[in-house]
C-alpha cells in the first residue's frame, strides 16, 4: 500500500467513525483544495453518497468564483448545503475592510463567531433548496454535535497537536492540556451531552499530499491556486486578507512540481494569510476560541 | 548532511516514528536537531524563536522549536503529542515528539500507537529512570519492536565509553527481560548536534550509524495479507433514500484479504453469507480487498447484523467468541479500575458492556516484579486480568493475531485502559440478572388462571418493519382484550441505540424485570421491542424465568431470532394475529375454545 493509498485509507475510516457514533454530523467546507479533498474522501466513504450536510461559513468578503463553484457543485454532486454568516457584525460594518477593527477581530468575528453559532443552529441558516437551485432559510435549527474539518498537522504548530476525535466543551474550550487518548484505531467517540467534536481525518496529509492525491484523483480545485502573470494562491481565505505568492505553476502537476523542488519547503504555507502574522501567535489565539 | 532529494507520494513510503524519554532528559532538543540539521525547518523559523528566547531572556534550545504552544512554553515540557514531518531521499517521516512526564502517559501512549519505530532517549548522567522502564513497557505493549536507545549529554560525560556501556548495559538486561532486543545503542549529545545527524569524533570507539542513519535503516512493516482476514464491521450502508439498493457491508480491513465468491462468517453472531462484490465509487470493482483498505462490499444474500461483528473467512483460523478472557491491560484513567462497575469494552468495532473479574498480577514497571493479590489496578499500573463481558465478543489473542487482540475500556466518556487478549476463558456469571427479587403473596398462579380464565404470558414481538412489528402488538392486545383476557400493551420498549450499549443493557433489564412482573400477575403482557438480536432474546428470556416468554419474530431476519413463531412477511395483520393466537393456546396460556 502506497503513502496516499494508507492516508485515504485512514481518513475514510475516520470520517465512517464520526458517521457512526457522533450523531448529528456535519462538514466544514470551505471550497479550499484540502476542504474539497475531504469532499471527495467523503464521497469514497459512502459510495457517491454524502450522508451529512456540508456547512460553509460565508463572510461576505469570500472570492466570487468559490461562491459560485460552492452553489454549482451542491447542486451537481446532490449533497445539502448549509450557508452561516455573522449578519449582525456585517450589518454594523465590524469588520478589516471596512476599518472598523483589526484582521483578528475580524476573523474572530466572520469565521469563529459565525461558525460556532451557525453550528449550535442559534443563528439562522441557508439551504441549498435542490428543486429551486437556489439558498433558502433553513427551519431547522438543530445543533450539530459533530463537525468535520480538513485541518493538517502540517500546516502550523497548534494544529500538529491536534487528535482525529478532539472534544470542545460546553463553553467551545479546546483543553490543549488535557487531550483523551487515542490509540490504535480507537477514538473517542463517547461525550459528554453539551459536547462537541471536532473530527480531522486530514490530521496526516501534508500539502505535497494534498496535490498528489488532487492529481491521482483528478478531483477538481478552483482556479486561484493556479498561477497568472506570476502569482498564485497557496492558501485561500477572504479575498481582502489572502495574498498570492511569486509562483509559476499554473497547472496541478507544476504545483506538486514546485513544491516537491523545494522552492517553498522554507515558507510557511498560510504566509500569504494576513491575520496569522498579528499577535505572535494570531492562528493559536483563534483556534483556542474555536477557529479552525 | 543529508540532501533533500525529491521524492513522491505514489513512490515514496512513509514511517511514523515516535520519540519518547522522560523528562529533561532531552527528547525535545534530539527532534529539534533533527529537523534543523536536515533542513526541514521552514524559513526563519530558527530566528523566530532565536528571538523570542532573547526576548524572554532565556538561553536558546532547539527543544523549543516545537513548543509550538504559549503554554508548554511556560511549562518547559511537552505536553502532548506534536506531530514533525520531514523527509530525506529515501522516504517521508511524521516523528511523534511523546511527552515524557509521567502524568501525560495517555498523550505519549497515543503518539507510541501510531509508529512503528521509536526512539527512547535516555540521559547518560542521570542513567535509567523509573520513566524510561515504564515507557519500555509501553512500547514492547503497542508492538513496537524497533527501538533505538539514544544515550544522550555524552559531552557531559566527556564521551566516556564506559559511561555508555553502563546504560546500555542496564537498559538492554531490562528490555530483554520484555522480551525486546533493542535494534542500537547509539551516544549522542543532542544539544551539540553530535550524532544525530552529523558524526562526532568526539566518540571514535562508537561505529554505529547516527540517529539519522538509524531512521533510515527502520523498516517499515507491511500490512499483513497472508495472515487470516479480519474485518471489523464498522456500518452497513443502505443509500434506498438516493435510490441506492445496495446494501454494503463497511469496515478497515485489519489482515488478510477477501474476493467475491469467498464465503464469510459473521461473528459472534455466526451468520454466514457470499461476498458479491467490493463496491468502489468509480471504476470497475476490484478483484480482492486487502489489509489496511478502507472497504465495503455486497453480499449473496441479505445479512441482518448490526456493526460491531467481525467478518471473517468461512475457511480461515476463526478468532474467539467469549464472554471471559484474560488481558495484559495498561491503566490510564484517573479513577481506578475496580471490578462491580460496568466499563465498554471496544475490541474491534464493538461495544459490549464488560467488568473486571480478577487481576491477576500488577506489574511494577520499574523492577518488573509481579505483584499479586490487588483487587484493583491503579492508574499507570500495568497488569494481567481477567474481564468478563455481559455479551459474547470476538476476538483474537496476542500470539495469533495481534491486531485484532487489541482493545481499549471506556469509563465513563473517556478511554481509560488499552490492553490485549491473552486467552479465551469459560464463561462465568455477569449475565443480566433481574436487579430486584419481590416476594409474592398467597395467591398462586393456578388461583389466578382459573379466575382469569388463562394464564399470563409475557408476548415479545420482534423483527423489521418496525411498523408490522409495533402494528401487530397492538392489534394482539386489543384482539386478547376482546376475547375476555387481561392483555395489556406496552410501547414505551425503545431498548436504546446500538452505540449507547450500556443504556441498552439497563432498559433490557427494566423490560425483563416487567415481563416478569406481568406474567406473574396472569396478565398477558404483549410488547413490541423491534432490533432485539438472538442473544438479546435469550437474555430476556433468562430475566422473565420462571416465566416463559412468546417471542414473535416478524420480517425476513426471523429465522435468526430463534423466535417460538416466526412471521416472515405481515401480508395480512388480522392472519398474523391469528397465528399468535394459536400460538398462546399450543402454549397453554389461552384455552381451547377461546378462538
Amino acid at each position: 500500500m502506497n503513502q496516499l493509498d494508507a492516508l485515504e485509507a485512514k481518513s475514510i475510516h475516520i470520517v465512517r467513525e464520526a458517521y457512526r457514533s457522533l450523531g448529528n454530523v456535519c462538514m466544514l467546507w470551505s471550497i479550499g483544495k484540502d476542504s474539497t479533498v475531504l469532499l471527495h474522501l467523503a464521497r469514497k466513504a459512502f459510495f457517491g453518497h454524502v450522508p451529512f450536510p456540508l456547512v460553509h461559513v460565508d463572510t461576505a468578503y469570500e472570492i466570487p468564483e468559490l461562491m459560485k463553484d460552492r452553489d454549482r457543485l451542491s447542486l451537481e454532486l446532490g449533497f445539502n448545503l448549509i450557508v452561516g454568516q455573522n449578519r449582525a457584525a456585517l450589518e454594523a460594518c465590524e469588520t478589516f475592510p471596512e476599518g472598523r477593527v483589526d484582521r483578528l477581530t475580524c476573523c474572530r468575528k466572520l469565521r469563529t463567531e459565525a461558525l460556532r453559532h451557525t453550528l449550535s443552529g442559534e443563528w439562522p441558516r441557508l439551504r441549498m433548496d435542490h428543486v429551486r437551485g437556489e439558498l433558502v432559510e433553513d427551519t431547522d435549527s438543530e445543533p450539530f454535535t459533530g463537525v468535520i474539518v480538513g485541518v493538517r498537522a502540517d500546516e502550523e504548530g497548534s494544529r500538529s497537536k491536534e487528535r482525529y476525535f478532539s472534544p470542545r466543551d460546553v463553553d467551545n474550550d479546546w483543553d490543549v492540556d488535557d487531550q483523551p487518548p487515542e490509540l490504535w484505531r480507537y477514538f473517542k467517540t463517547d461525550f459528554e451531552p453539551g459536547t462537541h467534536v471536532r473530527v480531522h481525518p486530514l490530521l496526516d496529509w501534508t500539502e505535497l499530499n494534498i496535490w498528489e492525491y488532487i492529481e491521482r484523483e483528478s478531483i477538481p480545485v478552483v482556479s486561484q491556486y493556479f498561477a497568472t502573470d506570476g502569482r498564485r494562491c497557496r492558501s485561500l481565505g477572504c479575498e481582502p486578507c489572502t495574498e498570492a505568492i511569486d509562483s509559476d505553476a499554473g497547472t496541478v502537476a507544476e504545483i506538486i512540481e514546485e513544491l516537491r523542488s523545494g522552492s517553498l519547503s522554507r515558507i510557511a504555507e498560510r504566509s500569504g494569510r494576513a491575520q496569522d502574522a498579528e499577535d505572535g501567535g494570531g492562528l493559536e489565539t483563534l483556534r483556542r476560541d474555536g477557529y479552525m | 548532511m543529508e540532501t533533500i532529494l525529491n521524492t513522491t507520494a505514489e513512490d515514496a513510503e512513509r514511517l511514523d516514528i515516535v520519540v519518547v524519554g522522560h523528562v529533561d532528559h532531552g527528547k525535545s532538543t534530539v527532534i529539534g536537531r533533527l529537523m534543523a540539521d536536515t533542513g526541514s525547518l521552514p524559513d526563519g523559523k530558527l530566528d523566530q524563536v532565536r528571538a523570542m528566547c532573547a526576548a524572554n531572556a532565556r538561553p536558546f534550545e532547539y527543544a523549543f522549536l516545537l513548543d509550538a504552544l504559549k503554554n508548554e512554553q511556560e511549562q518547559g515540557i511537552t505536553i502532548d503529542t506534536a506531530r514533525c514531518f520531514f523527509k530525506t531521499s529515501r522516504r517521508h517521516y511524521i516523528l511523534h515528539d511523546a511527552p515524557g512526564h509521567v502524568e501525560f502517559l495517555k498523550n505519549m501512549i497515543t503518539g507510541a500507537s501510531r509508529a512503528q519505530a521509536a526512539l527512547l532517549v535516555i540521559d547518560a548522567q542521570e542513567g535509567v529512570a523509573e520513566n524510561s522502564k515504564r515507557h519500555g513497557y509501553i512500547l514492547s505493549m503497542l508492538g513496537i519492536r524497533q527501538i533505538a536507545v539514544l544515550v544522550n549529554k555524552m559531552d557531559l560525560l566527556e564521551w566516556d565509553e564506559r559511561a555508555f556501556r553502563a546504560v546500555a548495559d542496564e537498559y538492554g538486561e531490562f528490555l530483554g527481560r520484555l522480551g525486546v532486543r533493542p535494534t542500537r545503542f547509539i551516544p549522542v549529545s543532542a544539544r551539540e548536534g553530535a550524532n544525530i545527524v552529523d558524526r562526532t569524533d568526539q566518540a571514535p570507539w562508537y561505529d554505529g550509524p547516527t540517529v539519522l542513519g538509524q531512521v533510515e535503516e527502520f523498516e517499515r512493516l507491511e500490512d499483513d495479507l497472508d495472515r487470516p482476514f479480519r474485518m471489523p464491521l464498522q456500518d452497513v450502508y443502505k443509500f434506498t433514500a438516493s435510490s441506492d439498493d445496495r446494501r454494503i457491508y463497511v469496515g478497515t480491513i485489519e489482515t488478510g484479504r477477501v474476493s467475491p465468491g469467498d464465503d464469510v462468517v459473521f461473528l459472534p453472531s455466526g451468520k454466514t453469507s457470499t461476498v458479491k462484490s467490493i463496491e468502489v465509487l468509480s471504476g470497475p470493482s476490484p478483484s480482492e480487498a486487502y489489509a489496511g483498505q478502507a472497504s465495503g462490499f455486497t453480499l449473496d444474500t441479505q445479512v441482518y447484523v448490526k456493526p460491531g461483528e467481525f467478518i471473517v473467512r468461512a475457511d480461515q483460523d476463526r478468532p474467539h467468541v467469549a464472554t471471559r478472557f484474560r488481558a495484559n491491560v495498561f491503566w490510564m484513567g484517573t479513577a481506578p479500575l475496580v471490578s462491580g462497575r460496568r466499563y465498554l469494552l471496544r475490541i474491534g468495532s464493538s461495544k459490549v458492556p464488560v467488568e473486571l473479574d480478577e487481576v491477576l498480577s500488577v506489574l511494577d514497571a520499574s523492577d518488573l516484579r509481579s505483584v499479586e493479590g490487588a483487587s484493583q489496578v491503579e492508574r499507570h499500573d500495568v497488569a494481567e486480568a481477567v474481564f468478563v463481558t455481559t455479551r459474547p465478543v470476538a476476538f483474537d489473542t496476542a500470539d495469533a493475531l495481534e491486531p485484532t487482540a487489541r482493545f481499549v475500556i471506556v469509563n465513563g466518556y473517556d478511554i481509560a485502559g488499552c490492553g490485549i487478549a491473552l486467552e479465551a476463558l469459560e464463561a462465568r456469571g455477569a449475565n443480566l440478572t433481574r436487579q430486584r427479587r419481590y416476594a409474592t403473596g398467597s395467591v398462586d398462579s393456578a388461583e389466578r388462571s382459573r379466575r382469569y380464565g388463562h394464564a399470563g404470558r409475557a408476548v415479545v414481538v420482534v423483527g423489521e418493519p418496525v411498523e408490522d412489528v409495533t402494528q401487530i402488538a397492538a392489534r394482539l392486545e386489543r384482539r386478547l382484550f376482546d376475547l375476555g383476557a387481561h392483555s395489556y400493551f406496552l410501547g414505551a420498549t425503545d431498548v436504546g441505540e446500538e452505540r449507547q450499549v450500556l443504556d441498552r443493557d439497563a432498559r433490557l433489564s427494566n423490560l425483563g424485570e416487567i415481563a416478569w412482573g406481568m406474567a406473574d400477575a396472569g396478565v398477558v403482557l404483549v410488547t413490541p421491542v423491534g432490533d432485539l438480536d438472538r442473544f438479546e432474546i435469550g437474555q430476556m428470556r433468562s430475566l422473565a424465568a420462571p416465566h416463559q416468554l412468546l417471542v414473535v419474530g416478524i420480517g425476513r431476519g426471523a429465522p435468526d431470532l430463534d423466535a417460538d413463531l416466526e412471521i416472515a412477511s405481515v401480508t395480512d395483520p388480522d392472519e398474523a394475529v391469528q397465528a399468535v393466537l394459536r400460538a398462546l393456546t399450543a402454549a397453554g396460556v389461552l384455552p381451547e375454545y377461546e378462538i
